[in-house]
This record gives structure tokens, C-alpha cells and sequence, in this order.
């Protein structure tokens, strides 16, 4: 891992703290560091506890599920100057999904514990940080709303359409032959 | 029938948009060239007509294809608006006549009526970023524009083609994406909603590929086409980038019967989609997207 001294150049050009003030800037720098992976390897894991959160900077990140018996199934990927990982924000802070690198992946990484006490002793801050990350989150449920609806899936199978063609069918004969029993009855009944 | 009115129905179209005298109504007869299958339920179909002559069409168009005996359906037309000497549809297989039309083969004929609609206003675009949203087998009737865009590349600024698709699996004309995306002037970016760890690709929907940019809003003309929920989403995630509404064009299809706006079946509101569309400026129909009983 790589911590240069100063990444305060690499934060403000993020698209994810544009326009940042550089009070709040500096106060982030302290808890931030350059890190980079390999193809393959693993920014966390599910379950881990969250303790970083990674801003994008070249490559592409896989969010993905592991299935056994099964390859993972990628849900989402995330790329250059996006973010990966949210739930160091959100209590009990463990990562719900695992993050794999796709490609060589360069991002900045924050020390959650370090910027959660920022973020508390620092309302201004907490305030920032928050204001950037709920849109995000806000985005990503609706992409995985929309994402759950398998919109390009082919509308239901002819034969489907036949079968419940014929159940309209069976209904309506049902229903017609309602007022045939009705009928039946009541000859029954003037037999009597 | 008589003499004149057989003669006139059975005389060779040189030219359809252009025809003196033809009847909307009547399908014209064309012969199928090539059939190319694109994924496991859709199909891309060469057509020529068999009196000869040329195809005249705008991007956007579609056409009613004729199975004889079984029906007609509506088919975008997914080829290039430069080469009149063949028509090319590709369909996808989820009902009765289109599955009768995949059941063709090279050689069969089939009716052709149209072309019918609006079309993508593509010289509306000079001077501007290109941004094409493109879903499922949205992409067909988007291609021609595509084709198009680039036989004017240098009149547009980045011209840039959006793709979601199921699984890698579905991706719809891959090897003519991997063409574009070979080109130095041309941006391809493909997405899928599900994919497993051997896709190297983005994975997620087309609207996140919006979000991502890579064209100036401000100057910024998009065509949008797939599934109405994802262009709805599409044409609000553009306005969201700063894309004007009145600069985003949707292709919309309701049950089209006649294609010339007599029969009323694709009423949309005010529109008949036959006629008014399929293409539309989204401005124009944002509002009829909101109503579920339309």
C-alpha cells in the first residue's frame, strides 16, 4: 500500500468530492491512503467487517455474490470515479457483497473508523460526507429496482398465452353453462 | 378484380416513398434473401422485393410484415437507409406471426406494407453530441440511425452508443459492437443486468451508463429505445445529466394495425403511434409515460 503524503490533489479530483471544501479536504486526508490491486484480487469480502470505503480512481470494481457449487454472480460493477463500498456507514458495518477487481484497480481508500470520529466530532464534515453518499445510495437502490424488474426478458411463451387463452375459454363455457343448469332445474322442477 | 387495378397493384415500386399511386393497404410482395439468427429467439431477415426496384425507408421506420395466412405484424426496419437494394428486419420470436415468420426460409415471400412512421431525426443532431440509449432488441430499430451518424461522422461531436442487454448472452449484434467499438471516433458501452465472473464487461443497468457521461448535456441530442420503463428511466436519467427534454427522442409501439392512423388501434392519447411516432420527442410525451391506463 502506498500512503504518500499528500493525497489532497488525488481527493479534490475525484469526482466523488468535487468541489469538496479544503478545510473538510484536509480533515479527509488524514484518513485517506492510495492502494491498488491486481486483476482478481479482493477489495473486501461479504460478511468482513467494513472497514474501508474505496474511491475508484482507474479500473473496475465487480460487486458480486458467491454461490456455492456455482460461479458468483456479478450484481453491479462499478468504475472509474465511482464509489465501492457503503456500509461502513450503516451499522452493524460489515460488507454485504464482495468487491473483486475486474481489471488493475487504483483507488483511495478511507479508514472508516478514522473518518467516523471525524465525521462525529466534526457535524460539518459528517454532514458532507453523508450529502455525497446518499445520493449514491438512493441511485443504486433504484438501478437494483430497476435491475429486478428483467426488462429485456421475452414476454411470456406463446403456449403460456394458449394456456391461459383456454382457461378464458373454460371460464366463459362455465359461465355459459351456468344458465343451462339453471334451466335444467327448473324443468326438473315443472316435471314435478 | 379488375384489369387496371390488378396492373397497378402487381406493377414494380421502384421506389415506395416515392410511388405515384400505391395503396397503403396492400402488402407489396418480397422475396427473403438471407436469415441470420441472432440469439436463440431473434432473427435478422434480407429482403428484396420480388417485382424488383429499390427500398426507400428513414431511420425509425417500421414496416407490416405479412405471413401469408397467418398475419401481419409490426417490424422496426434495422438496416441501412443508404442501401435501398435490400430491407432488413430483425424480429424477435415471442408470438404467432413471428414465430410463422422465423419458421421462413430463403426463398419463401412474404407482404411487406410500409414504410410507415416518424423517423430519428438524425440531421437534428448535427453539431452535437450523439448519444444513442439503446435496450434488449431496442437496438434494432436504433441501428439505422447508428449507420446513419456514422456515414456523417464528422458533422457530430461524440457520438456515443449506450447498450443494456439481459446477460451476455442476449447482447444483440455483438460482433457489429465490437466493429463500432473498434472505431477511434465512435464510444460503445455495453451493459448487462446479470452476469457471472467470467463477463469482463460493466455490469449493471443502462441508465448507470448515462450517469457515467462522456458527452457535454448542454449540447447533447439522444435517441432512446427499448422497453417503455427503461426509456422512461433512460430520458429521466439524460434530464437529470443536464440533457434537455426537448433534445431526447423516444421510439414508442402500441398494437400498430394499419400503419397510416385509420384504425385507431395504437391510440396513445392524442397520438397514434403509426403516425406520430413510433418516434417521438420526449418533451411532447413525458406526461403520457405517467399514465398506467395508456
Amino acid at each position: 500500500m502506498v500512503k504518500p503524503d499528500n493525497l489532497a490533489p488525488l481527493i479534490e479530483d475525484h469526482p466523488f468530492f468535487k468541489g469538496v471544501d479544503t478545510k473538510l479536504r484536509d480533515l479527509l486526508v488524514g484518513c485517506a491512503a492510495n492502494e491498488r490491486f491486481e486483476a482478481g484480487q479482493f477489495l473486501f469480502h461479504e460478511g468482513q467487517k467494513a472497514e474501508k470505503f474505496y474511491l475508484i480512481r482507474a479500473g473496475t470494481v465487480a460487486i458480486e455474490i458467491d454461490q456455492p457449487g456455482r460461479p458468483p454472480i456479478v450484481v453491479e460493477t462499478i468504475a472509474e470515479g465511482e464509489v465501492a463500498g457503503w456500509a461502513w456507514i450503516v451499522e452493524p458495518y460489515r460488507a454485504t457483497f464482495d468487491a473483486r477487481a475486474v481489471t488493475l484497480v487504483r483507488a483511495l481508500s478511507f479508514d472508516a473508523k478514522c473518518l467516523r470520529r471525524k465525521m462525529e466530532a466534526d457535524p460539518t464534515l459528517g454532514y458532507d460526507v453523508l450529502r455525497r453518499f446518499v445520493p449514491i445510495m438512493a441511485h443504486r437502490l433504484s438501478a437494483a429496482r430497476l435491475q429486478m424488474l428483467d426488462l429485456y426478458a421475452p414476454p411470456k411463451p406463446a403456449k403460456e398465452k394458449t394456456v391461459k387463452a383456454e382457461k378464458a375459454d373454460k371460464k366463459s363455457k362455465g359461465a355459459n353453462r351456468a344458465p343451462d343448469a339453471r334451466l335444467k332445474k327448473a324443468k326438473k322442477k315443472d316435471g314435478k | 378484380m379488375n384489369a387496371p387495378l390488378r396492373d397497378a397493384l402487381h406493377a414494380p415500386v421502384r421506389d415506395p416513398l416515392h410511388a405515384p399511386v400505391r395503396d397503403p393497404m396492400v402488402p407489396v410482395p418480397f422475396r427473403i434473401e438471407k436469415v441470420r439468427r441472432d440469439l436463440s429467439d431473434t432473427f435478422t431477415m434480407e429482403l428484396v422485393p420480388e417485382a424488383g426496384g429499390e427500398f426507400a425507408f428513414q431511420p425509425g421506420q417500421f414496416n407490416m410484415l405479412y405471413v401469408f395466412g397467418v398475419g401481419e405484424v409490426p417490424i422496426s426496419i434495422s438496416g441501412d437507409p443508404a442501401d435501398r437494394s435490400v430491407l432488413v428486419h430483425t424480429t424477435r420470436a415471442v408470438g404467432q406471426v413471428t414465430e410463422a415468420l422465423d419458421a421462413l426460409k430463403p426463398g419463401d415471400s412474404l407482404g411487406v406494407r410500409g414504410p410507415f412512421g416518424t423517423s430519428w431525426p438524425v440531421e437534428s443532431a448535427f453539431g452535437h453530441d450523439l448519444v444513442f440509449v439503446a435496450g434488449g432488441v431496442g437496438l434494432a430499430p436504433l441501428r439505422p440511425a447508428i449507420y446513419q451518424a456514422m456515414a456523417n461522422r464528422q458533422r457530430f461531436g461524440r457520438v456515443i452508443v449506450l447498450y443494456g442487454a439481459r446477460t451476455p448472452e442476449d447482447i444483440l449484434y455483438k460482433k457489429e459492437l465490437e466493429r463500432w467499438r473498434g472505431r477511434f471516433d465512435l464510444d460503445v458501452l455495453v451493459t448487462v443486468d446479470r452476469a457471472t465472473g467470467k463477463w469482463g464487461g460493466n455490469v449493471g443497468v443502462v441508465t448507470n451508463l448515462i450517469a457515467r457521461g462522456g458527452f457535454d448535456p448542454l449540447n447533447t441530442t439522444s435517441f432512446v429505445c427499448g422497453p417503455e420503463v427503461m426509456m422512461r428511466y433512460a430520458a429521466q436519467a439524460l434530464e437529470k445529466k443536464g440533457v434537455d427534454t426537448g433534445r431526447i427522442w423516444v421510439s414508442v409501439e402500441r398494437n400498430m394495425k394499419c400503419g397510416c392512423g385509420l384504425c385507431g388501434h395504437c391510440q396513445w392519447g392524442p397520438h397514434f403511434t403509426c403516425k406520430d411516432g413510433p418516434v417521438f420527442r420526449y418533451d411532447r410525451v413525458a406526461d403520457l409515460f405517467q399514465i398506467r391506463e395508456l
